[in-house]
This record gives C-alpha cells, structure tokens and sequence, in this order.
C-alpha cells in the first residue's frame, strides 16, 4: 500500500520503541520488524533482549550485529541428552566465541545466562573485565571453569547482583574466591553456589551477607554445616529461597532450637532445597520438607499443599533393583486429584498404569509440561500388561497446553499418532524405547505444529519419516537421534536437500573406515540435525561429522 | 517338566525346567529348583551357599553369556545382603558405560503381575531391548560387557538422570551403603574390590600403595586363591587355580580388566590418570574378565539375534 506507511513518520522513534516494548514475545518482534525498513530499524534498536536457543544456530558476530543494544542474553549449547552422557563430552558448546563477540559488541551487556556450555576461566575473566555494568551472571550445566573465574567475577563485577551457579561442574582451584568481592560491594540479590565441591570460607560469606541488604535468595553448598547456618540467617533475615548446607549433625537441644528459631525469623521464606545428607535429627526444624517421598508422602502433599505448581519426584536409588520405597502411580493420582494448580510435572517410577494416567489427564487439563519416567524401558501397564498408549494419549488429548512431554514405558506406534494429532502446543517431546517403526516417528514430523525440540533414543526409527518430513526439521530447533535405525544414506541425502540444517553424525567408535568413505547402508549412532544460518560450524571434534 | 519360557532363546528354559539344567549337582529339592525357577533366570540371589555349585553347573549348561551375570550375582549375595540377587554391585550406581544387554530387569516394581509372568516379560522386553542395543554405541569406555550383569538394565544414561544429581543422591549415606567404600578416615582410603568369579569380595587400602605396579601387585596376590568356576569358551566348567600365566595377564593382558567407579557413578579403566587423581576419585575396584569387556560378547548378541 503505497503512502500507507506515512502516517507511521509523523511520530518518533521513542514512540514506536514503547510500543514495541509492549509486545509479548520475540515472534511478535520479529512480525512487526518485517512490516517496514522504518519499524526493523527501530525494533532492531530497541531490542534489549536475545535468546538464542543453540549457540550453533547463528554466527555470534552476526547475532551482535543484528541486536546492537541488547542487554541481556541467554545461550544454551549442548543437546540435553548431554545430561545424560549420550554426547560425547569434546562434542562443542563452547562459550568464547560469543563471549569474544559480546566483549566487543555489547559492552552495556548487563546479563548474561549460558546453558550446558562449556565456559572457561579466560571467558570469566573477559566477562569481569569487559562489561563494566554486568548484573547478572547464571550459568546452569555448564563446565570448564574454575573458582578462579569466579573470583575474577567477585572483583571486577562491582554491580553484581545476581551469581547463579547451578549444577556446573566447577573445578575448586581458588579456596578464597569469595574474598575478592570488595568490602564496598553490597548489590548481591541472588547467591546460588550449591554445586560448588570446595569448602566455603563460611566468616567472609557471613561479611558478604550481612552487607547486601538486598539479599532474597541464598543457597549453600554441603560444606557449610549446620552450626553456621544460624550466623547466616541471623544476617539475612529478608531472605525468600534457602538452600541449606549439610543438615547433619550429632544432636544437639540447643542448636536445635536455635535452628528453628532462626528459620522461624525469616518471615519471607517461601522456597527451601539442599538438606545435604540431611539427618531426622535437624529436619523436624523445617516444617514440610521431605526427603523422601513415598505414595504415602506424596498424598498428604496433596492434601495440604493446594497450591503445588510444579512437583519433582526423583528416584532416591535409581539402580537398586528391589524398591523398599513404596512409590507408585498412586502418588501421582494423588497429587493430580489434589492440587489443581499443578502444571508440570517430573515423575520417576516403577509402575504404571493406563487408568493412572487417565485420571491425571482428566484431573489436571492444565498440564504445560509432563515428564513420566518408568524406570525400566518397555515396562507395560502393570495390571493389564497392555502398552501405555492409551494413557499417555489421554494426556495430550486433554491438556491442551501441554508444551514439553516425555514418553516411557511400553509404547506402540499408535500413541505417535495421538501425539502427533492432538499435541498441539508441544514444543519439546522426549521418547525412547517406544514405538513399533517408521510411522511412529512420521506421525509426530507430520503432526505436532509447534514442535521444537525432539530427541529420541534407542526407537525403530529409520530413514523414510526424516526423508519425507525434512522440510519440517527446517522449523524445528533440532533434532537428537541415538540408537535408532538410520542410516548414513539418508543423512547424506537430508544434508544436500537442506542447505539451512547442520547435519551432524556423530560416531565414537574409532575403527573402521573414516565416515567420508563409509557405505551409505552404514548405521548411524547419534544424529543431531539443527537448523542453522551459520552454516557448519569449525569446532567439531573427530567423533563428529557434518554431512553436506 | 514345564513347558520353555515363552521368550527363552538362550536356554533358559533348562535352567527353569525343575528336573533340568540345575539336575546335575548340589542340592536338589524340588523346593530349590522352583525358586531356580521362578525369577531368577539363572542367577542366584540370596540364597544360600550350595548355590554356588548350582551356578558352577548351571554356568555349563549355559552359552558363555551368562557368567559374568551369573558370578556378579553371586558376590552381590554376599555383598548386599538382604538385597534381592539381581541387584547389581549392591544396587551402587553403576552406570555402565556399555550398554550392556538388558537380559534381566528388576523385578519388584512389577507389582501385581505374577513372578513367573515377571519373569518372562522381563526376559521378553530385555531381549527387545537388547535386540535394539546390539551394534549400538558401544559407547566410549568400551566397557562393552554387552551382557546382563546380574540383572541391572544399565544402560547408558538411562534412567535420565543427571550424573550431578545422581552424586547428591549418592553422598546421601542413609541412601547409599556403597559411599561407606570411600570414607577416609586417619589416612587411609578402603575401598571395595570385587572379582568376577571370586565368591566374595576384599577391600584395599588405597593409601598403603603409591603406583600403579605396587598395586596391581598387591591385587594379584589377593585374588590368586580365587577358583575360578567358569566356564571357557567352549561351555567347559574349569576348576583350575589362577595360574602363573593368568596372574601375568591379570591387568595387562586379555584375560582381566580392572575398572573402578569414580565419583560420578562411572566405570572407568584403571590406568589412565595419575596415580593422586585415582586414589582421590576411586570408589570401589572391580576386576572383570577381559572377555565381557570385548569380544565375546558381540558374537554372543549376534547370536540370540539370528536365533530369533
């Protein structure tokens, strides 16, 4: 519409940007950054925010290029299964080239969160030294660096506010790290070093503390005992989140008392974890706090926490064969008949049964996320010995919102075909040992319209339903295949017909033919596909190749 | 004599027949031959020592496959105690680093299904899943066993839990008896050594020992009294002693590999790192015959596959 646009000059930019501060979500952004050369300018200005979901997906120089004033970012590297040790641990992820990019394009850079990279000292150093207005530094599963980073941060980083260190894998080189936060540094509102191995100096905490005011959310490592757990909570009474330390020790009346009136006095605490090695002796200081959970817990859990959003129920003794623990699928009727709040959901179990998840699909039509793991692969419902199609059908044909699933037990081709029909919302959908053969997987690239991630592992998976459904991997994040039935044949083919996909094989077994000369009838371990503008990317180590 | 499991192909069916397999040797009430029958698909669990002799014959009876289940079996009784038998290593985190074949799983959480039903449908979903872990990755430590060490599906990264979670659960002590293994206390380090074969395990002071060679030594004299009952390759139950020459091999060679588990729950090769950064992160030990760990193995997998 030729002139349609005029009327959008006649009013500046700082209006715009405020509208567009409006928006919801970066796929609303990115529509109206297409609307006119005028509104990408400013949309692009005005983007303070970036998320990039696979650090591979796009050149870090053309991502700082494309948003120059952002300032807050978040990067996740490796694919979940990493989690699990099924990606080989040289396999990439590494945070220097976005760091180095951001160092020299976003120098106003306030926060920065990585996920499942592998982030070095040097990296620290250069975040400490090179953004002068840093706030916020959360790093969760990620690797390769040291207390010595973090003591770089402690120094440099005078506005700190926020050092989230969760689940890393930290090397303990630097004992007094902590003692490099300035005495004139009071900013800290978030200090999470539970993964931390080393010792902490518990008296500099208990300074550091007790000079940020502004502290809510405290979590500890298993080296603080629980005798100066009270000195800490006497300086940080405004606390919200407590994650503790050990919470063992030989009983003693008096520090128990001293315990709970010390708990008692932060009036704000809402949320609790740690109870490293907790012991029956402490615990009774916390109130509703369990360690572990049977059938029977989880029940009075439903009866008394109405307002549950989200439970996580682990397996106290995943490789123990027979279970003294009584938990079952009637823990998670429970809970799903008694807490209408709930909305996600992460169970491991032994036993289930159709009827179980029948119920909870009806009980609880709000499900976003649901994540059932059967502890043993192809476990049938117990009571029928029929496969679990039924059950996990009835929950994404009733929550209609569900965004994230994760399939176990003993599972047919069919319960592919719901998914793929009903799962409308699905964003992320984890399988493995399921299914009967190609259409399994076809049901799910051919349905599923939000799809994003998928990762599969040990199914009959082949050929066919990749090579018929390729332009879909196109809309997707990625893909994770291992132990399935694909062969090299078809990745090579998906390769050339996809030019925007990365197309990585990943093979450890060292013998044998290079995969350049291999058959196109060889078998291929893992397969990890993701699109991506950047085209193939330089970092692969040997057991990876990206086909073209 | 009742009919052959469903899902048996490897022969399990003479280990489940009363009258059959376990007919050789030891004692032979019927009583004992019904709980030979019922779950333990040939590896022995609590029971008492004249199993031993049952599992030597039982062990002739079955292709080669089965030892390694069958002797872990039999050292976890000792070991774990009170622990149903196919436990693995006392239930201690074993995550393999092959993926082995899931022949057995845990019964138990099968709740009401009956045990013979149990019992087959764990032989059947493992034979599946083995099917589908055969030429799989072998994963990177080639800890290839590829065969249901007593009845543990381990297999790798299953089930989905982090290793850092796994640690947690694993430094809980009222959860895990296997972390007793790594408590130091005045300066010495006891760990537990397990070996395929030997009808009970030992423990070593790490800290007694400053290389490598001083302590492959020191294991050798330890476990030189073992018998070891197993069959040979050809299905031969042997009864000889560890011989000089077997003692030779005993790490280097093809006969033994020596692992341990480190901190993380993984099974390592013993060798790689410094002697300091073992010592710290060494768990317990176990000797494993070199057959399990490669070779054998997969050609025992090709041929339940070709058999089905």
């Amino acid at each position: 519409m030729v002139g349609g646009f005029r009327w959008a000059a006649m009013f500046p930019d700082e209006v715009w940007e405020h509208v567009f501060s409006f928006l919801p979500a970066d796929a609303d952004r990115n529509a109206a950054a297409l609307v006119c050369r005028a509104w990408y300018r400013i949309e692009q200005r005005s983007r303070w925010r970036v998320f990039v979901g696979n650090c591979y997906a796009v050149e870090p120089a053309a991502a700082v290029r494309r948003f120059p004033e952002v300032r807050a970012a978040a990067i996740k590297g490796k694919p979940h299964f990493a989690d699990f040790n099924l990606v080989p641990s040289d396999w990439g992820g590494g945070a220097e080239a976005w760091v180095e990019a951001m160092a020299e394009g976003w120098p106003h850079l306030e926060e920065l969160r990585l996920k499942r990279m592998v982030v070095s000292d040097d990296c620290l150093e250069l975040i400490a030294r090179c953004f002068k207005n840093f706030k916020v530094l959360s790093l969760v599963s990620c690797e390769g660096f040291s207390t010595a980073g973090l003591a770089a941060i402690a120094a440099n980083c005078r506005n700190l506010r926020e050092l989230n260190l969760h689940e890393n894998e930290v090397e303990d080189n630097c004992l007094h790290w902590m003692s490099h936060f300035p005495e004139s540094f009071t900013s800290l509102v978030t200090l999470n070093i539970a993964c931390l191995e080393g010792e902490v100096n518990v008296y500099v905490l208990e300074r550091l503390i007790g000079r940020c005011p502004n502290l809510k959310t405290l979590r500890l490592n298993h080296s603080v005992p629980i005798q100066r757990l009270v000195g800490l909570l006497h300086r940080a009474p405004q606390l919200v989140d407590l994650g503790t330390g050990k919470f063992a020790a030989q009983h003693h009346p008096e520090l128990f008392s001293t315990l709970e009136s010390a708990i008692a006095g932060c009036k704000n605490l809402k949320s609790l974890s740690g109870f490293w090695e907790a012991g029956p002796t402490y615990l009774p200081a916390i109130y509703s706090v369990m360690d572990l959970i049977e059938d029977d817990g989880l029940i009075a859990v439903a009866a008394s926490c109405k307002l549950l959003q989200e439970l996580r129920v682990f397996p106290s003794d995943p490789y123990g064969a027979a279970q003294p623990i009584s938990l079952t699928e009637h823990g998670l009727v429970a809970i799903s008949a008694g807490c209408p709040m709930l909305h996600s959901v992460l169970y491991f179990c032994r036993q289930m049964t159709n009827s179980a998840l029948l119920t909870v699909a009806k009980n609880c039509p709000n499900f976003t996320c649901f994540r059932l793991c059967i502890m043993e692969p192809h476990t049938p419902d117990y009571i029928t010995r029929q496969p679990l199609d039924a059950g996990f059908s009835a929950i994404v044909e009733s929550c209609k919102h569900l965004r994230r699933l994760s399939l176990s037990g003993l599972l047919t081709d069919l319960v592919f075909k719901s998914i793929g029909a009903s799962a409308n919302c699905l964003e992320m959908l984890s399988v493995a040992f399921a299914g009967d053969g190609d259409a399994g997987l076809h049901y799910i690239l051919s349905g599923c319209k939000n799809l994003r991630k998928l990762e599969i592992r040990d199914c009959p998976f082949g050929d066919q339903p990749l090579l018929d459904n390729a332009a879909k991997l196109e809309t997707m994040r990625s893909l994770w295949m291992s132990s399935c039935s694909v062969t090299l044949g078809a990745c090579r083919q998906l390769a050339r017909k996809m030019p925007l996909l990365n197309v990585e094989v990943i093979n450890e077994r060292k013998r044998g033919l290079p995969l350049e000369l291999q058959p196109d009838n060889c078998p291929v371990e893992k397969l990890y596909i993701y699109r991506t503008v950047a085209g193939p990317r330089s970092d692969t180590p040997s057991c990876v190749w990206i086909l073209r | 004599m009742s009919p052959p499991l469903e899902h048996d192909y490897i022969g399990l069916s003479e280990l489940h027949s009363p009258a059959a397999a376990v007919g050789g040797g030891g004692a032979e009430d019927g009583a004992l031959n019904l709980k030979d029958t019922e779950l333990r698909l040939g590896l022995p669990g609590s029971d008492s020592s004249d199993r031993k002799d049952k599992v030597a014959l039982t062990l002739g009876l079955l292709p080669k496959i089965f030892v390694s289940g069958a002797k872990r079996g039999f050292s976890d009784t000792i070991d774990g105690a009170g622990k149903w038998g196919l436990a693995a290593g006392g239930g201690g985190s074993e995550v393999e680093a092959g993926k082995s074949c899931a022949l057995f799983s845990p019964r138990g959480e099968r709740g009401g299904g009956g045990h013979g039903n149990a019992g087959n449908d764990a032989v059947g979903k493992a034979v599946g899943h083995e099917r589908k872990d055969t030429g799989q990755v072998g994963d990177s430590a080639g800890n290839d066993r590829g065969v249901a060490p007593a009845a543990k599906a381990q297999v790798v990264g299953w089930p989905p839990i982090r290793s850092y979670r796994k640690n947690t659960m694993a430094t809980n002590p009222s959860k895990n008896k296997e972390d007793a293994n790594g408590k130091q206390g005045l300066g010495c380090l006891y760990v537990k050594v397990s070996m395929d074969g030997a009808p009970y395990l030992r423990k070593v002071d790490l800290k007694t020992y400053s290389n490598y060679k001083e302590f492959s030594l020191a294991l050798e004299k330890m476990f030189s009294g073992f018998t070891i009952g197993q069959c040979g390759s050809h299905g031969i139950p042997g009864r000889d002693g560890l011989s000089e020459s077997r003692l030779m091999d005993f790490l280097s060679g093809s006969e033994y590999v020596l692992t341990y588990e480190d901190r993380d729950g993984d099974w390592m090769l013993v060798g790689d790192v410094p002697w300091e950064m073992f010592t710290d992160s060494c768990r317990r030990l176990r000797i494993m015959k070199g057959s399990d760990a490669i070779g054998l193995a997969p050609r025992a997998m090709e041929k339940c596959r070709n058999r089905n």
